[in-house]
Formats: structure tokens, sequence, C-alpha cells
């Protein structure tokens, strides 16, 4: 018998969810046990908290309907550009970003961040604007809607200045242009002025890079303009800025990257990186026990409960501690990649797959940075890292993706139901 | 989109291809680190030879209305030592106790400090001297592990003058790293205690930088890099309201003997001028640590210097509290400034079952209610008290501000003790052990379950001298914010101060305290409060509220003296204080001494 309102349920998907939040609230317990106590030691009864506030959230948002979210996208919008806006001139700091904006703050109350929810509504935002039009863009002029859509509120985010967000954003944007089978060729040649900025530092590399590039551009033949407007970018970021960053004076190059981001002071970041390598591999195959960290009982980790809870999973469970969590995501992500395959129309679809590119955008830079592998940028770990307003958008973002599985091809005649 | 099933299933394979393989990259990173690098990564775990030296960050300069220096950095010098372990810890100090003076308590602090902080380097001087200083220096290869740094020192040129809103600074307690205000701190830094210090921490705490040093497996440091460091970013300045010149002067005129408070404010903006305590303290001996003996010595005395009377300690304000009780019979238009009472002064006021005494043995007579101000009559208000009754007396007195705290900004601040609703004599004495009458007689002299603090007084004079607006005190310079709560046609305001002038003025309570070409209007009163504090000596306390010029007032100052027996003591401090803000001198005539109340 089904009941009327109820909702089919991917069960894998959730349950991968639930075991990653239990995972994750378990190492945030374990973060604030350290021989000195902070006030990281009580932080993990919020964190349950917001996992269940979450769950309530996820639950509520699987009961509205994809067309009900589809028509909520545009006010949504602008009200999250709204509040953006508003965090530029009243925006509070917090944690090792006390320099930035990025919270709302009312009466001394730092209530939330804003741009964790932003991701959501510029996905819900872009998927509208990508699923209207039959075809892919085929020219940068078809790319000015999608790239005025996530471009406002990116200058918003980077003006607090986040840049952690910024970067997600781009993931977000590049992965959903992506998925509305946007031609490879103008993908590529969209991403490699991002390209020739990382490698603009070697010469003989970006020299190799430009070349492929100009062998793309005659070869995709796009309109002439705008041909010369990919090379000019690369130009720009290959050389250009290159020469700029060269002529600063080492404070100078310190003061714009911490204006970039502040929690990236490059002394203090380089010892964070290297205290966090440090608890990660003497973690060994199975870690020093669960609680029993040294390196974080001695408070030597950095943000141990927030941008790297990640080296605690190292350190304390050790190399199979990091896979079985790194396994939980690996299945997560291919049951959202699933459910976006399944989708019932293109903007669910969209909609799906751009939630999957924040998270998985999340995980890889978030756990790269505990190595060094990726730049620190103060991106948290999705049901891991300790944080009200990102536990409760990730579960809303769930709830989303539970909803879309539900009305979806396969999804109404599924078994479970709530 | 491009929606066809068949590009969907193509594109998702692209992404289950990509993404695993990203995680598998970072996989693999996984396992070079905790498999392959184990033994490396282990060996640096254990010795961790990177340690971060904490550079402390100048506070931010205090600074008076006129730009002087309230509180200011010097260069100080901290010694402390890497320790890998308390026992090494241990000999360190011993070692170093044999060739500097070192105390058990300076070597039980260290031994704290290193079991909070364990990964920074362990203070064991936080002011150094000089010479200790250059004997370790010169001894600098037997003590491989110590470091020794020059660093901004909290300083406070004029120390005991401004304790009492200024405050000093210390080591953060355990205690306070568990609070949330504290969320950023780590153990072995400086935050403000007391006073402006703690209120404006966020503030004037500034932004330690660091810098790294290597140590080799015993903890002796083996390389500085110097050039890697952070630099410490010194906090803004504070500028305050605080006029420095009166606050030195209020302090000298407190001197060694007199016990109490003082509170001066402008009346326009709450801007607080002057704030002091008698006995003050030094606060410069809390820097870098306070001695046990002189710790031992300010609460040991039982003037209690670390007590503020200024905004902790609340007094019965006595016939300063008669204003609120004529203020209330106005607002209720229950009588006039013009009415006079049924019963003439003869000294007494039959009420129940015994005789209620005014000050004035021999009576006052028949006086109008200015009158009775200026001559502060009993026997007057207290048959106003029962005219209004007691629960108009208490609700009108919350209406005034007297149940709360006037938001100061200092920490230390206690909120006035008033009965907030009738219910709570039945709550204190029960149903049976007061009557209304009693309870309004003695509130209408300012005397009961009325205790207010010195500050809280000048807040609720500041109404009296502007249009009937208070001003919240503020010490550091901000907009000023005004509350009504009072109701007054101007004539009766004007009717009101002309009788506050009377009693500085020949005849009045206070004449003694009048000032040469300026009118000072106020009022006297002197608190019965041996019974309410147990222990305390049984003695009186005096009051003394007021501003001037009376007919356009630039200052109220409030004062308390702790056994100060009669109110015009008080006033003689507060007249002291009012001259050399606005540059007149006091009337130094010894006239009829009033006896107040």
């Amino acid at each position: 018998m089904r009941r009327r309102g109820a909702v089919s349920v991917d069960w894998m998907l959730v349950a991968a969810a639930l075991l990653l939040s239990m995972y994750g609230v378990a190492i945030v317990y374990s973060a604030g046990q350290t021989d000195i106590p902070t006030f990281v030691t009580r932080i993990w009864r919020q964190q349950v908290l917001w996992f269940g506030l979450g769950l309530v959230g996820a639950f509520a948002v699987s009961r509205a309907s994809i067309r009900l979210l589809e028509w909520v996208a545009i006010p949504l919008y602008v009200g999250t550009l709204l509040v953006l806006s508003y965090l530029l001139f009243f925006g509070g700091g917090s944690g090792t970003a006390e320099g930035t904006k990025s919270w709302i703050v009312i009466g001394g109350m730092k209530l939330g961040q804003p741009s964790e929810l932003a991701k959501i509504t510029v996905i819900l935002m872009l998927g509208k604007v990508l699923a209207a039009s039959k075809s892919p863009p085929k020219s940068l002029l078809d790319l000015w809607k999608p790239a005025l859509v996530v471009g406002i509120p990116w200058m918003l985010i980077i003006g607090q200045p986040d840049l952690g967000t910024g970067i997600v954003f781009l993931g977000i944007f590049f992965a959903m242009l992506f998925w509305s089978g946007i031609s490879w060729r103008l993908l590529l040649l969209l991403a490699s002025p991002i390209v020739s900025l990382i490698l603009g530092g070697v010469t003989q590399l970006w020299g190799s890079w430009f070349l492929l590039m100009l062998a793309l551009v005659i070869w995709y033949k796009p309109y002439p303009w705008e041909g010369a407007v990919f090379v000019v970018a690369n130009v720009f970021t290959g050389v250009v800025a290159q020469l700029i960053w060269d002529r600063l004076r080492p404070y100078q190059r310190a003061r714009l990257l911490t204006f970039l981001d502040p929690s990236a002071d490059p002394r203090r970041a380089g010892y964070q990186v290297i205290q966090s390598q440090v608890a990660i591999g003497s973690g060994g195959w199975f870690g020093k026990g669960y609680t029993d960290g040294t390196q974080k009982r001695l408070s030597f980790l950095p943000a141990q409960h927030t941008d790297f809870i990640f080296s605690v999973v190292g350190e304390e469970l050790g190399f199979l501690g990091v896979t079985v969590a790194l396994a939980l995501f690996v299945v997560f992500f291919l049951r959202v990649v699933r459910v976006a395959e399944r989708a019932s129309d293109s903007f669910s679809s969209l909609v799906a797959f751009g939630l999957l590119s924040c998270w998985f955008t999340h995980v890889v830079v978030n756990v790269g940075m505990t190595l060094n592998l990726t730049p620190i940028t103060g991106i948290p770990l999705p049901f891991f890292s300790y944080g009200g307003s990102f536990m409760l958008s990730t579960w809303i973002g769930i709830g989303i993706i539970i909803r879309i599985a539900h009305e979806g091809r396969g999804g109404r005649h599924a078994s479970g139901m709530v | 989109m491009n929606f066809h099933p068949n590009d969907v299933v193509r594109r998702a394979q692209v992404t289950v291809y990509v993404g695993t393989g990203l995680v598998l990259v970072l996989l693999i990173a996984f396992f070079r680190a905790q498999i392959m690098g184990y033994r490396e990564w282990v060996l640096k775990s254990e010795t961790n030879r990177l340690r971060e030296v904490p550079v402390a960050a100048p506070r931010g300069t205090i600074f008076d209305r006129n730009g002087k220096i309230i509180a200011e950095n010097v260069v100080g010098y901290t010694v402390s030592v890497l320790a890998q372990s308390e026992d090494s810890l241990r000999s360190t100090l011993a070692r170093v106790g044999a060739k500097v003076p070192l105390s058990q308590t300076q070597l039980n602090q260290s031994v704290r400090r290193y079991r909070s902080a364990p990964n920074r380097p362990t203070q064991i001087f936080g002011d150094a001297s000089f010479e200790v200083v250059s004997v370790l220096e010169e001894h600098r290869v037997d003590f491989p592990s110590l470091i020794i740094q020059s660093g901004p020192k909290r300083h406070y040129p004029n120390g005991p003058a401004v304790a009492p809103f200024v405050g000093y600074t210390g080591d953060v307690t355990e205690g306070e790293l568990a609070e949330a205000r504290y969320a950023q701190y780590r153990a072995g830094q400086i935050v403000g205690k007391v006073g402006l210090e703690k209120e404006y921490e966020d503030r004037l705490h500034g932004r330690e930088g660091s810098r790294f040093v290597e140590v080799d497996a015993r903890g002796r440091v083996v390389r500085e890099e110097g050039a890697q460091e952070r630099k410490a970013l010194q906090a803004d300045s504070l500028l305050t309201n605080i006029d420095l010149d009166l606050q030195l002067h209020t302090a000298k005129l407190f001197g060694d003997s007199l016990v109490g408070g003082a509170v001066a404010m402008d009346p326009n903006t709450g801007a607080v001028l002057a704030l002091y305590s008698a006995p003050s303290y030094d606060p410069n001996e809390f820097i870098g640590g306070v001695s046990f003996s002189y710790f031992e010595g300010l609460r040991n005395n039982p003037k209690r210097p670390l007590y503020n009377k200024a905004v902790q300690g609340a007094y019965p304000p006595g016939s300063t509290w008669k204003l609120a009780t004529a203020i209330l019979a106005l607002q209720e238009e229950v009588i006039t400034t013009e009415s006079k009472m049924p019963q003439e002064c003869t000294g007494f006021y039959y009420y129940g079952d015994r005789a209620w005494q005014c000050w004035e043995k021999a009576g006052h007579g028949k006086l109008t209610l200015l009158g009775a101000i200026a001559k502060s009559c009993n026997v007057y208000f207290y048959q106003l008290g029962l005219k209004l009754g007691l629960s108009r007396l208490v609700a009108g007195g919350v209406q005034l501000g007297f149940s709360k705290t006037t938001d100061i900004d200092l920490p230390e601040e206690t909120r006035s003790r008033f009965p907030d609703r009738l219910a709570y004599f039945n709550e204190r004495y029960g149903p049976r052990g007061w009557t209304q009458g009693a309870a309004a007689l003695n509130m209408a002299i300012g005397q009961g379950d009325n205790a207010q603090t010195v500050v809280n007084m000048a807040r609720f004079y500041s109404a009296l001298a502007t249009d009937g607006t208070a001003a919240r005190p503020t010490i550091v310079h901000r907009r000023p914010e005004r509350t009504r709560i009072m109701n007054l046609t101007s004539d009766q305001m004007r009717d009101l101060r002309a009788a506050m002038a009377g009693v500085t003025a020949e005849g009045g309570t206070a004449a003694s305290a009048a000032l040469t070409g300026v009118v000072l209007a106020g009022k006297t009163g002197t608190a019965q409060t041996s019974a309410l504090v147990p222990g305390k000596k049984a003695c009186d306390d005096a009051w003394f509220v007021g501003f001037a010029p009376a007919d356009n007032p630039k200052i109220v100052v409030s004062v308390v003296l702790e056994c100060g027996g009669h109110g015009y003591l008080a006033a003689r401090v507060a007249s002291e204080m009012i001259g050399k803000f606005l540059g007149v001198k006091p009337v130094l005539r010894i006239l009829t001494e009033g006896d107040d109340n």
C-alpha cells in the first residue's frame, strides 16, 4: 500500500550519507579530545543537533515537487544576491578568517554563512537557465546567461573574500556546462585561461600549452573574435599576470594572497600543511586509535575540527579509515550520478549533477589540501567539518536528490517509501 | 541542454571515470604518505622539530579625550623555555634558578603554564629585569632551550589613578579558554582581566605574530628562521572620554584616607569624564604576573581596593533619592512645586507605633516642596511618600531606572538593588512582616530596600540636568544614547534645579561646597548602611550627586564616601571635581555645617 505523498527513497544513497554523517560527528568529537580542553571539546553536541536539523530539512525538501523548486529558483536566487550584497557591508568574520565578511551577524550572534546556501540556489538557477534552451551553448555568445548567473554571486563571494567558495562555484559552473552537453573543445577553451594561470610559472610548460590551445582554436574554428578572446585571455593569465606577480615585492604578494584568502598566510599555511602531513603520515595502516592521535592531542594540528578534520581521520584511523571514508564518498557520488542520469527532465538532471559537482569539488580540494596536493583555501569537508550551515545545506541538497530520484526513472516503483 | 538518453549515459560514464580516477589519485597519495612514508613521518611526529614561537602583539594604546596616554606599551623582556617534557622543564628551571633568583611561586606558575600549552614556549619571566636578562645571556651556551625575547609590555603611566576604569591584563586562564568569547585564544596569551582592558579586549588585543625555530630531539634550539617571521600587528588605539587631568585630580582628592567612589560625566552625552574608586591599586604590578605578597596585601586590605566602589558597590542613596520621590509626585500630579504638607515639621512624624525622625531635631516648620528639597526635610517626604503610596513609588522607581544597570562599558558593573515589584516585599519579609505604609515612608527618603551604584545615581541626575532624558554612561568615545525617563514640564524642571541650587546656597545642607561664579545644583545624602553589610563598622556613608552650571549643566558628579559621615563631605569632593573641570575655584568657607538627614 502506498501512502499519499509518500516518496520512494534511494536507500543506498541515504545509507551512504547517513554513515558519512555519523562518521563525521564521531571525528568532530575526537577532534575536541585534546590534552587541554578548549571550546572544541563540546562542539560535537552542536554538530549532532545540526545533523538532526539537516535530516528534518532533507525530509521537508523531499516532499516538494521539482516543479516547485524550479518555480522558486528565481526568487531564491534574487534573495541570495541580496543577502550576499548585505554581507559585503555588514558581514562578520570567524576563526582563521577573522577579517572576512562571510557570516551574518545580528546583535553579536553569528547566525550562519549564507554562501553555503548560495551554492544550492545558484545550482537551481543555473539548472533553470541551461534547461531552458533546447541545445547546449555553442559559442561564447550563448554563454552570457549562464556566465552571469554564476558570475554575479561569484564576484560577491570573492569580495568577502572567500576564495574557497569561489573555487567551488567554478567547479559547479564547468561541471554543469559539461552535463548540458557543451562541446568538449569549447569547454577546454573556456578552462584554458585558468590552466594558463597555473602553468604560467614554467615557460616551457606554458609555451606547449599555448601552442596546443592555438591548434585547438584553429581546429574548432570559432568566430574570429571568439578565437581572439581566448588567445588574449591565455596570454594575459599566462604572461602578463606572471609579469605583474614577479614585479611585486614579497610583502605585496603576501598581501595579495591574504586578500584573496585570509587564511592563506604563506608561512602559517606552510606550517599547517607540515603538521597535517606529519599527522597523516604517522597514522600508518590502522592509525593511532580513535581519539588517541598524538599530534591532535597536543593541538599541533591546525583547525582540526574544520578545514583539517581529515588529518584526524588519517592520524587516528590510518589508511584503513581514509579508505573507508573515501569509499563511502565514492558510493554516495556514484548514486548521485545515477540519479542525474535517470532524472525525468533536463532541469532535475542538471540540478542533481550540479549538487554532485559541488560536493565533489569540496571533497577533492579539502582532502587534497591535507596532503599538500591542492591549495589551502579553507573549503570544508562535507559531512565531516564542523559547521552548522554547511551540514544543513548538504542535507537539504540530499533532500533535493531524493526527490529527483523519486520523480525520475525507476523512482516511483521502488519499494522503500517514506 | 542536450537531453538525449544516449548522450546522457555517455556523459555519466565520463563522469564516473574522471571522478573515480581523481579519488584513486587521492588514495594513492595517502598510501604513499601513510604506508610508504610511514617511518619518516613517525620520526617527525616524535620530534616535531618546527616549533612556533609566538610574538606578542602590542595592545592598542588607550588615550584620554585630549590625547594624553592612559595605557601604552613599553619594551619588556620575557624569558621562556622550549621544553620537551615536564621533567626537562623542571631541570632547566633548577639550573636557571642557580643563576638568577627564581621564587617557588614563579616555578609552580611555569609548570602550570607548561601543562596548559606544552607545544608553546613556557614563559618563566613575564617581565624580566635587565640584570636577569644579562646574566642569562652571559650563560647562553648553558641554556640552549631558552628563548629570550624583547616584546611589548603594558604600562600605565598613572597607574593607581586610572586603575578603577582601565583595569589590567594577565595570562589567559584555562577557565577563560573554555568560554566562547576566547575561542580564538591559546594558552600563554595575554588578555584584559578587568575594566576597559577586558571590555574592549576584542579591539585591543592586536594580532599575535610568530616566528619559527627548529629544535632538535632534546628541545634545543638549532636554528632560528628569523626571516620567515610573521609580524605582530598592534591594535588600533582606543579613544576614551576620560579627562585625565580631572581623573588625576579626583584621585588626589581621595588621597590615602578617603574610601569611596566617584563618577563625573557629561549629562548631555553620557561621556564619562572621570571614574574613580578609592583606595586604588597599581595595575602595573599585575603586568607579567602579580607577586603573591602584593596580591595578598590587596585581598586582605579591609578597604577592599579590588572592589570597584563606583560601579560595583551599591549604597542606600539616602536623601539623594528624595528627588525621585519629588519627580514621581509631580508626574502623578499628587502635588505641585508649591504644595505644603498637612503636618509641619517639628522634628518628628508619628506613624504606626513609632516616631519617625527628621535629621533636624528642632524641626523645619512649614515648607514647600522646593524648600523641603533644599533643607532635605524628612517629615515632608514621609507625608509625600504616604500620599504617593508604595506601589507608585516602586513602579515609578523602576521607570526611572533604579532597578537596572546603566550599561556603562565596564564588565564589573553590578545591578543596583531596588524592588522591581510589590511582591518583592512579601518574598523578602513574609506577608505579615511588613506594612505598606512603613515601607513607603522608608522608600520616600531613599532608605529601606534600595541600594544604588554611584554611576547609576550619576545617570539619574543627568536626566535632571537635561530635559528628563538619561544618558548612557560611556567611557570609550561613541555615539550618545539617551532615554527619556521622566515627563515634567520645563517649568517644573527649572524649579527642581533651583531647589537643588539651594542646597549649596547659604543655609543649604552643603553650603560649604559652593563654587565661585558658578551655581552648583545637587543633593546631599547620608546613608545608614551599617545594618546591611555584615561585619562593617557602624557608620554612615556620605553621598552627593550634583551638576553645574545649574542653568546649563556641563558636568554631573556622583560621589560616595564610605563612613564619610555627613553628606557635605562628599559635596566638598564633588565641588572640587566640578571646579577643576570648569576652571573655577570652590568657595572655601566652612559655614553652617548642614547636618543632613
